[in-house]
């Protein structure tokens, strides 16, 4: 495993007393971008919450290798701080917290004016710098707003919930650009550093992102493992019941 | 220290409320504190007061170093003013004493805004007066820069009792900052201090007031505006520091139509800080309106955030709202917001809302990089920043320094 990449080995992931995820097992290199496929409620999100590292979230079992780091108990701000970065689905309003003093702070005190102003205007948000986080904002608003932070913060590794939920058609083309500028998509392959784990229901994303490596989870596990458009058409023609079905008959084979 | 003139009506309307406890606040005993103050010396040049007293006024905002940033300069020490100055024409900045001496007309403004018998504190200042400022802007001029005022107290155990007139003539513009203050971090004080602010005719008066006393004064402000046609009124309160026991409840009276009153203020009380602080509209003209807005903190103190309007004529607008945070500790938010609506066809509102910093929004900026504390000092900055609308961009941005300045205090 080279440095910069990530390794989940054998996790564990507690909500509240309840165990949601069950040894899981994901690699990335660097420069990759892999997706998770899976139905409302299999795990997806828990996981990008326990790899962030929310509180919340309590690992039981195995460990996360970032950067080749074991960061399994590292608190929520250091991981950010090391590089990990996320693009939330419904981030909270922040009353009197300004978008501009947001960016600033993923900039990390380089905050220049011009450069907050261009990630703006690369987000099509100029206008809402001086607003107040996510108050008010319309879905494809918050995926903007949430993309331009990354892009100010510049994570090693992106975890991306659902850029394309509660987007209409105009917002997620520009959804796609921003995510392709985070996972430097114009750089070639070899010289590609930024990582990505994009949770997708619908796949509809992919039609924007390249992504390597798909993942369908189903009950708090990963159910296969695969490449990604090769899952997506899969899911596209028989849905997720013959994933579900496909995922039961082999674990009874087993045993 | 100075004999005012002041009429027979007056003083035996304040001998009969001189025992009268004010309707809010705890009682404080006016006995105990001492009325007289020896005589300070004046200053042509304020620059030269004692460094201690110079960085204290600074931190409520009042900058003598650099009068250039000022229109006019106001300085009273104890009950003496020490400093007055004006550097812009048609401003007007002298003690109330001079000012009486020099205007018959003054005492037509005298306890106009403000009743001297509303309770034993004005009664008391009535009595036991020790000058105060008088401002003033002359029809149709406006100031670029703010005329700045200081009350200082540095005896220990002192009554102050001032009594100010703020008087914006006809078409002009008025921006005040006042900073209040003691020498100490520990004695205790008592700062009584009446403020009739009369805005004319198409009059715009903005007023920034900063207090900065320490865990042992009582502070008893009471203040009145009365806002005629067209005219603004703005004021914006900060008070971030620790104090016993602060009451105000100050009034502004839109008697002109489209008269507009605008209230800010910022309240954060330390452990042992007790605060009862509101604000009162009173839109008794034509197409009037106001906005109260109030953002409290408690890291362990007491608030009472009050709010007050009432809409007497048609067409009136006003909106209250008031924010309160929680820091920590057993401190307590009281909100009262009130509306009181006389007639068809106006339109008051409110909202008030008292809670914590939700720890969703201090992990949602810890996921960006920020730690616990740098995302709840985020969060606090956020809440305490109230876009004024109508400030000078120059006054805003004092205004957030001194705000600013503060966080570490309750952080």
């Amino acid at each position: 495993m080279g440095d910069g990449a990530l390794s989940i080995e054998q996790l564990t992931v507690e909500v509240e007393g309840r165990e949601i995820l069950r040894n899981i097992n994901l690699g990335m290199k660097l420069g990759e971008t892999h997706v998770l496929f899976g139905p409302n409620g299999s795990g997806k999100t828990t996981l990008l919450m326990a790899i962030m590292g929310f509180p919340k979230y309590r690992i039981t079992r195995g460990k996360i290798i970032f950067k080749g780091q074991d960061i399994t108990m590292l608190p929520l701000d250091e991981r950010a701080r090391l590089g990990i970065g996320m693009s939330f689905q419904r981030p909270p309003v922040v009353r009197g917290v300004k978008m501009r003093d947001m960016v600033a702070a993923c900039l990390k005190g380089q905050e220049h004016e011009e450069r907050i102003s261009q990630l703006a205007e690369k987000a099509d948000l100029a206008d809402f710098l001086d607003r107040e986080m996510n108050y008010g904002f319309s879905g494809g608003e918050i995926k903007r707003s949430e993309l331009m932070q990354l892009l100010a913060q510049k994570p090693a590794l992106t975890l991306i919930d659902e850029p394309e939920s509660g987007v209409d058609l105009v917002n997620i083309s520009l959804i796609g650009e921003l995510l392709n500028s985070l996972l430097e998509k114009d750089c070639p392959i070899s010289e590609r550093k930024s990582m990505g784990l994009i949770i997708t229901h619908t796949g509809h994303i992919l039609d924007y992102v390249n992504a390597r490596t798909g993942y369908v989870m189903y009950d708090g596990v990963i159910g296969c493992e695969g490449d990604s458009r090769e899952i997506l058409t899969s899911i596209r023609e028989k849905g997720y019941q013959e994933c579900i079905n496909c995922f039961l008959r082999r674990k009874a084979s087993s045993g | 220290m100075v004999e005012m003139v002041s009429s027979e009506t007056h003083k035996a309307k304040a001998r009969a409320a001189a025992a009268k406890p004010a309707a809010f606040g705890e009682d404080i005993d006016l006995d105990t504190y001492v009325s007289s103050a020896e005589e300070q010396l004046s200053q042509v040049d304020p620059s030269g007061l004692p460094a201690r007293a110079k960085e204290r006024m600074l931190e409520a905002g009042v900058i003598l170093d650099d009068l250039d940033q000022r229109a006019g300069t106001f300085i009273q020490m104890d009950n003496a003013p020490v400093h007055s100055s004006v550097r812009q024409e048609g401003v007007e900045v002298m003690a109330i004493s001079q000012a009486l001496e020099r205007y018959d007309w003054l005492s037509d403004y005298w306890w106009q805004a403000v009743a001297v018998d509303t309770d034993k504190y004005t009664a008391s200042i009535e009595l036991n007066q020790h000058n105060g400022y008088f401002i003033r802007t002359l029809p149709g001029y406006k100031t670029i820069y703010p005329v700045q005022a200081c009350l200082y107290l540095a005896k220990a155990r002192l009554a102050q009792n001032v009594h100010n007139i703020i008087i914006a003539e006809e078409d002009s513009e008025l921006h005040i900052i006042t900073g209040c203050t003691t020498a100490s971090d520990e004695e205790a004080g008592l700062h009584l201090g009446v403020s009739e602010f009369y805005i004319k005719k198409g009059a715009k008066v903005t007023f920034t007031m900063i207090h900065n006393w320490n865990p042992e004064v009582a502070v008893r402000p009471r203040s009145a505006a009365i806002i005629e046609q067209d005219g603004l009124f703005l004021s914006n309160y900060v008070l971030t520091r620790p104090v016993r026991s602060l009451q105000m409840y100050p009034t502004a009276r839109c008697v002109g139509e489209n008269a507009i009153v605008r209230f800010n203020s910022i309240l954060v009380a330390a452990p042992g800080s007790s605060l009862d602080v509101g604000s009162r509209v009173i839109l008794d003209a034509k197409g009037a309106k106001t906005e109260i807005i109030s953002r409290a903190i408690t890291a362990g103190g007491n608030i009472v955030a009050r709010g007050y309007i009432e809409g007497n004529a048609p067409d009136v607008k006003g909106h209250l709202e008031c924010r309160g945070l929680i820091l920590m500790g057993e401190g307590i938010i009281h909100a009262i917001p009130e509306l009181k609506g006389t007639l068809a066809g106006i339109d008051l509102s409110h909202e008030a809302a008292i809670g914590k910093i939700a720890e969703e929004e201090i992990e949602y900026l810890m996921a960006r990089g920020l730690t616990r504390s740098e995302a709840t000092a985020t969060i606090v900055r956020g809440f305490l920043r109230v876009d004024i609308e109508g400030l000078p961009p120059l006054l805003g941005a004092e205004l957030q320094r001194a705000i600013e300045a503060s966080e570490k205090d309750i952080m």
